[in-house]
């Protein structure tokens, strides 16, 4: 691990972002949309709106830098720079942790915009303090960024991989305890939600709106956030590979 | 003559065939040798093994004093692919500056290596806006970025106008009168005459390994492309 050739990394991908004028757009403006949008679903029932936009400030930045590393990486894979990489002096990590540095940069920006739209003009009440809030949503972002870096090794294509979302997300979205409390689910379904990492994301969300204590559950959640983003960043690293057939 | 690359008995086996059949063959300092062969015969194939990419090797491949794709290599090897392995997205400074960090080579670097491809009048334009010659060119400059001991080019001419195809033929020359060895392959025959040596290729193995001149006497075709038929129908 070198720390030039990681910053130099991020650099790059910076960079490459900076010149993607409509996918920086929507990942800063979308979430700003939604949120809006989301505050006048429930204009009649602000208590609701307090509850879903904490979790909704985890779920942005998760399934935006999802997206965008699964695509990015394939990108690197498919255009032979990967290929590239590994021929020379730069370590898998540098590479994973210059990806993890832009794309964690990316993630505050956004994070940062959504809550302060979210918390000042649409009124969201969220208990504990915005630096926590994204704090969080930084490390959701990380999880969402390892998962889409180890998932794009099974994509051949930007089609396969952007159908991974769906494949990959959206279970762990429709079990973290947004659309029905997790006790009141099947058992089986029980424990895929305790295994599913944004679980814990959304449930880190909806502590943090709740109350202004640092509790071990916060702790618990943040940690198992920040420990399966290290895991899938392993599992990643793994799928980088300098022989190949 | 001191050896840079020595390959003995590599026998390569991609998607369940075998595509290169028990080659040996060794490079040397100063030396242009191309790698000449049609389409599909395991060119690429032989390149990727000796910069220690290709997955299913078996055999002995040596470079500069240690087995291909050793990491303290990777710093002393070039390879440039045969499609042009560089960001779109990205300026030509950019993609040399990012390449420059990783490899170490000093800032100076930069613009040194784009005065050899011949881009130094546009650092700032955008690869994806370049034809296929000039991305090929800067895929060829990230190479030379940490002047390589072992220089190992996939086409580099493919595809390029005859004026800097004789211009970049100079340039490997220089680089090999500087002391590092190059392999370089292509599919037309009509570059043998540039090379030192040629190793002709058809089918995963060798049919000739020879100078060019050794080779048409040896044949006594007119050029290298008879030549390549002759040994072809002995074969
Ligand atoms: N990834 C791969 N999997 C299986 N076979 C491959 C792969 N790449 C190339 N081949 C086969 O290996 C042979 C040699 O290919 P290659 O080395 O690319 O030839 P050349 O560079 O001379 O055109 C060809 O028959 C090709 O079909
Ligand atoms: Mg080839």
């Amino acid at each position: 691990m070198n720390a030039r050739r990681t910053l130099a990394t991020a650099r790059r991908v910076l960079t490459q972002l900076r010149r993607d004028h409509r996918t920086l757009a929507l990942l800063l403006v979308v979430p700003l949309l939604l949120l809006t949008l989301l505050r006048y679903v429930y204009d009649a029932q602000p208590t609701v709106f307090d509850q879903v936009g904490g979790p909704l400030l985890a779920l942005f930045p998760f399934i935006t830098m999802f997206l965008v590393t699964s695509v990015a990486m394939l990108r690197e894979r498919t255009s032979g720079t990967l290929e590239r990489l590994l021929t020379t002096p730069l370590a898998k990590p540098d590479l994973l942790f210059g990806y993890a540095l832009a794309f964690g940069a990316v993630a505050v920006v956004q994070t940062t915009l959504a809550s302060a739209v979210a918390l000042g003009p649409l009124g969201l009440n969220l208990a504990a303090s915005p630096a926590l809030v994204v704090l969080l949503a930084v490390l959701d972002a990380l999880l969402g960024m390892a998962l889409g870096l180890f998932t794009s090794a099974f994509a051949r294509t930007e089609f396969q991989a952007v159908q991974f979302l769906p494949a990959f997300v959206l279970p762990q979205l429709l079990l973290c305890g947004l659309f029905a409390p997790r006790d009141t689910m099947a058992a089986p379904l029980q424990w895929l939600s305790d295994v599913f990492p944004l679980t814990y994301a959304v449930d880190g969300m909806q502590r943090l709106a709740a109350s202004t204590a640092v509790t071990g559950d916060l702790l618990r959640d943040l940690l198992v956030v920040a420990g399966a983003s290290v895991l899938a960043l392993g599992l990643g690293a793994a799928t980088l590979r300098r022989q190949t057939a | 003559m001191a050896t840079s690359v020595e390959v003995r008995d590599l026998v390569v086996e991609r998607g369940g065939q075998q595509v290169l059949h028990g080659l040996g063959f060794t490079l040397h300092p100063g030396e242009i040798t191309g790698l000449l062969g049609p389409s599909g015969c395991g060119k690429t194939t032989l390149m990727r093994a000796l910069v220690g990419v290709q997955a299913g090797v078996r055999g002995r491949v040596t470079v500069l004093g240690l087995p291909a794709g050793s990491p303290a290599l990777r710093r002393r090897v070039g390879y440039v692919t045969q499609a042009p392995a560089v960001y779109t997205d990205l300026s030509v400074a950019e993609n040399l500056q990012y390449f420059a960090a990783v490899v170490d080579a000093v800032p100076d670097r930069v613009a040194a290596v784009l005065e050899q491809v011949a881009l130094a009048d546009r650092p700032g334009q955008l690869v994806q806006t370049l034809s296929g010659g000039e991305r090929a060119r800067v895929s060829l400059a990230t190479a030379l970025l940490a002047t390589p001991e072992l220089l190992v080019l996939d086409e580099p001419t493919v595809g390029l106008d005859p004026v800097l195809r004789r211009d970049l033929w100079v340039l490997f020359r220089q680089l090999a009168d500087a002391g590092a060895t190059l392999l370089v392959s292509s599919h037309v025959m009509d570059e043998a005459v540039r090379c030192d040596r040629l190793l002709l290729m058809r089918e995963g193995r060798f049919v000739a390994d020879a100078t060019p001149q050794g080779l048409l006497e040896k044949t006594g075709a007119a050029d290298i492309e008879g030549a390549f038929l002759v040994l072809a129908e002995a074969a």
